[in-house]
């Protein structure tokens, strides 16, 4: 018989931290060969499907990118949640809450035209995401509460509420009674980036720049400093004289006010109005993206493109090969959680342990236990 | 090679060595133990007492060597299995709950599944035959730290050993609790139990220890009997070279010198069940002058000092006043810009963010005393600015490091402390408050450290040291104040005070009653 056994390493593992990914990609990948085989398909061909086909094509890749653009910029964002040890899950309600406040002036306002309605649209979408993302910063400063349950929770009100919006008072009154808000005018409209070739829009420029500035934030300034030493010793963070309630509301308003970006982004570049539901859960994936990415922004561009891949790969194997699409969701799952599993091996060692190890054995063993 | 080689040895250790990485912490360290002998490991900090504990303990596993128990060798493969052979250990740092009694304490840690109340009677015969007088119904909360040290100690011969190891046992002791604790180690010897006794302080290692192994950098530099050396011989065997004595010389014209750091009726509530209010407090330290306050540990310093430093502000802003200001509705960054620096107690985690490079940890504590300095235009990082000011720091406090920046935590805690201390020196602060500035650093380093702040009050600034080292405060300090419960004594200047007056208001007495105390302690 034989038994595991995790030796936590002197120091963490420069090597291990850089492949983590990589291996929680592979195991991904072998667990999902098994699970198209059970699904009954071969899965050389479903990963040529899922993979591989939804990138071959230029406009193929504008695709990936107006998929990518939200995961990114939101990952961006929890980054800076996460490395302060804040834990912000309710991304998705802060998208919603974004898009919502960014299209108050396209659908109050139609009549509104011009160079400044842009701007302004994504100036409202970043404070109603920045908002939104107060409330449970609130709640934790001032009662103490657990900003994991309520900003999770203010997702669902979120998305009541948008469904109330697009069914009630924004209802277009000439949709026949679709609940969806009316078409935004031209110049509510992000503009695409190459209409020559594709769709993406200048969303994804967007979640570029912001990777770069948050990675220069982290890095270089004071504020960064700040935010990795409150996360990781809170402790000597009061010593430095720097505020943890003010860190609470930083962090999560910076995130809040960056998903609020993704949001009214997405709203009026990808949809162009505004309906019951606007994002196939990317406040949730772009979860997974900020770990996977390491939590370091540039990583976080990366990894915001696999996932995009894995949305993209879901919708081709659900028309190629008659899979639900909700594989996709299975297939984000496991990523995450491989990649959490792989961690360890950031900290610990593993060691394998026969079952018959003589008792008197004085042999030099090199590990290091406790 | 030891004088004791007719076979009564109860343990002995032949080579054994243990390998970190590139560290060799044990190298083929040899140490027999008699039966009833109480045998003392000396070192300083790193030369590797308790990577060997620990090895006897079977918390760690030895690379070569061989460990013979009552002459049959043995492999220690976890702290159960030593337990078995018949090996106790109390630990510095206590493994206890707070919110469970004694009782209930000791019965996790014996594994017979005895009801409590049979531990509880058993525990409190034990304690009174040993003359450790300790209720097992108490909260652990409720204790002090002496007696919870008899806790481990109870819970630690309940469990019937041979070999006894205390690790720096006296280091949280008032000297009154030391005695007691001595008295208990002697009545051990003449059961014929043995006991292996780490410390750094030479005088009660002298005083009852019949042998000693001396340490130094992970290897044995020697074998004697303590009581036919004397403090200064011990001392140099352990740290390999004399170790320059500090020099204090005496402060003038105190009296009329500016006061630079005020306390005035400092109270404040209990912040959690298990901390410690503090009971107007009045201190007032001069221009000039170091103020030791000595204490035994959990009597409120740390709560005192987070309300010095400003970590917890006060409602009333005159509580503390800094330079003849009021500060106390300021918080640390406040104070700190108004001339003061301050050193916790706690390095790592407190003082020092682990796993940050010493440069970060630079800025920790300087980013807004220095901000034009280390901080450019737009809250950007001068990182070759707080690079070059560690190397500085490095240079003039002599921290040992293996790489250029490493990360705090890969600093040994001397070294560590060196350049936190060093980090609030350059600075030249009008006023200074340290916890424990030499909490575990070696003999060396420690003597460095205390000279620089003497220094440092000599050119004029304010100095107060928090500390549970006697020895240290009579070194450097011109007054010593004592905590007790959340109070502070008046400032005894250093001519009047003694050990004895000293260690009875660290044991709660107040002064001129004295010899009452004295007989109930």
């Amino acid at each position: 018989m034989m038994r595991l056994e995790l030796i936590k390493r002197p120091q963490r593992s420069m090597l291990f931290s850089a492949l983590s990914p990589f291996i929680a990609f592979m195991l991904t990948i072998v667990a999902g060969a098994i699970l198209f085989a059970l699904l009954g398909v071969n899965p050389l061909k479903a990963f040529e499907i899922y993979f591989i086909e939804p990138v071959s094509q230029v406009w193929q890749l504008h695709e990936l990118a107006i998929k990518a653009a939200p995961l990114i910029l939101i990952g961006v964002g929890l980054s800076v949640c996460y490395r302060a040890n804040i834990w912000n899950i309710g991304a998705e309600g802060q998208f919603i809450l974004g898009g919502i406040v960014g299209s108050i002036i396209p659908v109050l306002f139609p009549q509104f035209e011009g160079p400044l309605v842009l701007p302004l649209m994504l100036l409202f979408g970043m404070v109603g995401g920045a908002a939104y993302a107060a409330i449970p910063a609130l709640l934790k400063t001032r009662f103490n509460t657990n900003e994991i349950l309520t900003s999770l929770m203010l997702v669902y009100v979120a998305q009541l509420f948008l469904d109330w919006l697009v069914r009630g008072p924004w209802r277009d009154p000439k949709g026949f009674n679709f609940p969806q808000t009316i078409q935004f005018n031209d110049s509510a409209i992000l503009p695409e980036l190459m209409p020559a070739s594709g769709r993406a829009n200048w969303g994804f420029v967007f979640a570029l720049v912001a990777a770069v500035l948050v990675w220069i934030l982290m890095s270089r300034m004071l504020k960064g400093f700040e935010v990795r030493v409150l996360g990781s010793s809170p402790r000597a963070g009061r010593f430095a004289g720097f505020g943890i309630n003010r860190m609470v509301f930083f962090a999560f308003m910076l995130s809040g006010a960056l998903a609020g970006l993704a949001g009214i982004s997405e709203v009026s570049g990808a949809i162009g109005q505004l309906q019951p539901v606007i994002s196939p859960g990317y406040g949730f994936t772009a979860i997974i993206v900020a770990f996977l990415g390491r939590l370091n922004p540039l990583g976080i561009v990366a990894a915001g493109l696999v996932l995009a891949l894995t949305y993209l790969g879901g919708e081709a194997v659900q028309s190629a090969l008659g899979i639900s699409d909700k594989v996709a969701r299975v297939f984000q799952g496991m990523l995450l959680f491989f990649v959490l599993g792989c961690d360890t091996l950031i900290h610990y060692r593993i060691r394998l342990i026969g079952f018959a190890t003589p008792k008197l054995e004085a042999a030099p063993k090199l590990e290091e236990a406790r | 090679m030891s004088a004791n080689q007719d076979g009564a040895n109860l343990l002995e250790v032949r080579g054994l060595t243990k390998v970190f990485g590139t560290l060799t912490a044990c190298d083929h360290i040899d140490l027999d133990v008699a039966k009833g002998e109480i045998h003392a490991l000396l070192g300083e900090n790193g030369a590797g007492k308790s990577t060997l504990v620990k090895m006897l303990f079977g918390t760690l596993e030895p690379n070569s060597g061989e460990i013979l128990w009552n002459g049959q060798a043995v492999t220690i493969t976890d702290p159960g299995f030593a337990k078995k052979l018949g090996i106790g250990m109390v630990f510095q740092h206590f493994s206890l709950f707070e919110a469970l009694t004694a009782a209930e304490n000791i019965a996790l840690s014996l594994e017979d599944g005895s009801p409590i109340s049979a531990i509880a009677a058993k525990a409190r015969a034990l304690s009174y035959s040993y003359g450790l007088p300790l209720d097992p119904q108490s909260l652990v909360g409720d204790l002090s730290v002496g007696e919870r040290q008899r806790i481990e100690i109870i819970r630690c011969l309940l469990q019937t050993p041979q070999l006894i190891i205390l690790d720096e046992p006296t280091s949280v002791l008032t000297p009154q609790e030391a005695d007691k604790l001595f008295e208990t180690l002697e009545r051990l010897r003449s059961e014929g139990k043995s006991i292996l006794y780490i410390s750094h302080r030479l005088e009660e290692v002298k005083r009852i220890c019949d042998r000693a192994t001396v340490l130094r950098h992970g290897k044995v530099v020697g074998h004697c009997n303590p009581r036919a050396e004397t403090a200064a011989s011990l001392a140099r065997m352990m740290v390999g070279n004399d170790v320059q004595a500090v020099v204090r010389a005496p402060a003038e014209g105190i009296e009329t010198a500016q006061p630079l750091l005020e306390i005035r009726a400092l109270s404040r509530k209990p912040a959690t069940p298990f901390s410690i209010p503090l009971k107007n407090i009045n201190l007032t330290v001069r221009a000039g002058e170091v103020i030791g306050i000595a204490g035994v540990a959990g009597n409120g310093q740390g709560e005192f000092f987070e309300s010095v430093s400003g970590e917890v502000p006060q409602q009333d802003a005159a509580s503390v006043r800094i330079r003849g200001k009021d500060a106390g509705g300021l918080g640390i960054t406040g104070r700190r810009l108004m001339g003061a620096a301050f050193v916790p107690e706690e390095r790592l985690g407190h003082g020092a963010a682990p796993r940050m490079k010493l440069s970060e940890n630079l800025l920790l504590s300087r980013h807004a005393t220095d901000g034009k300095v280390f901080v450019g235009a737009g809250g950007m990082v001068k990182s070759d600015a707080i690079y070059a000011a560690s190397q500085r720091i490095i240079e003039a406090m002599d921290v040992r490091k293996s790489a250029p920046d490493p990360e705090a935590a890969a600093l040994s805690g001397g070294n560590l402390q060196k350049f936190i201390v060093g980090r609030e020196l350059d600075r030249r602060p009008d006023v200074m408050v340290v916890n424990q500035p030499t909490w575990g650093v070696d003999a060396g380093a420690a003597a460095h450290i205390r000279q620089t702040l003497i220094g440092l009050a000599r050119s004029g600034s304010a100095v107060l040291v928090i500390s549970q080292d006697l020895d240290e405060l009579f070194e450097i300090s011109d007054a010593i104040a004592v905590m007790h419960n959340g109070e502070l004594s008046k400032p005894l200047p250093i001519a009047e005070a003694t050990f004895e007056k000293i260690g009875l208001l660290m044991g709660g007495a107040e002064p001129g009653h004295a010899e009452h105390t004295l007989e109930t302690a």
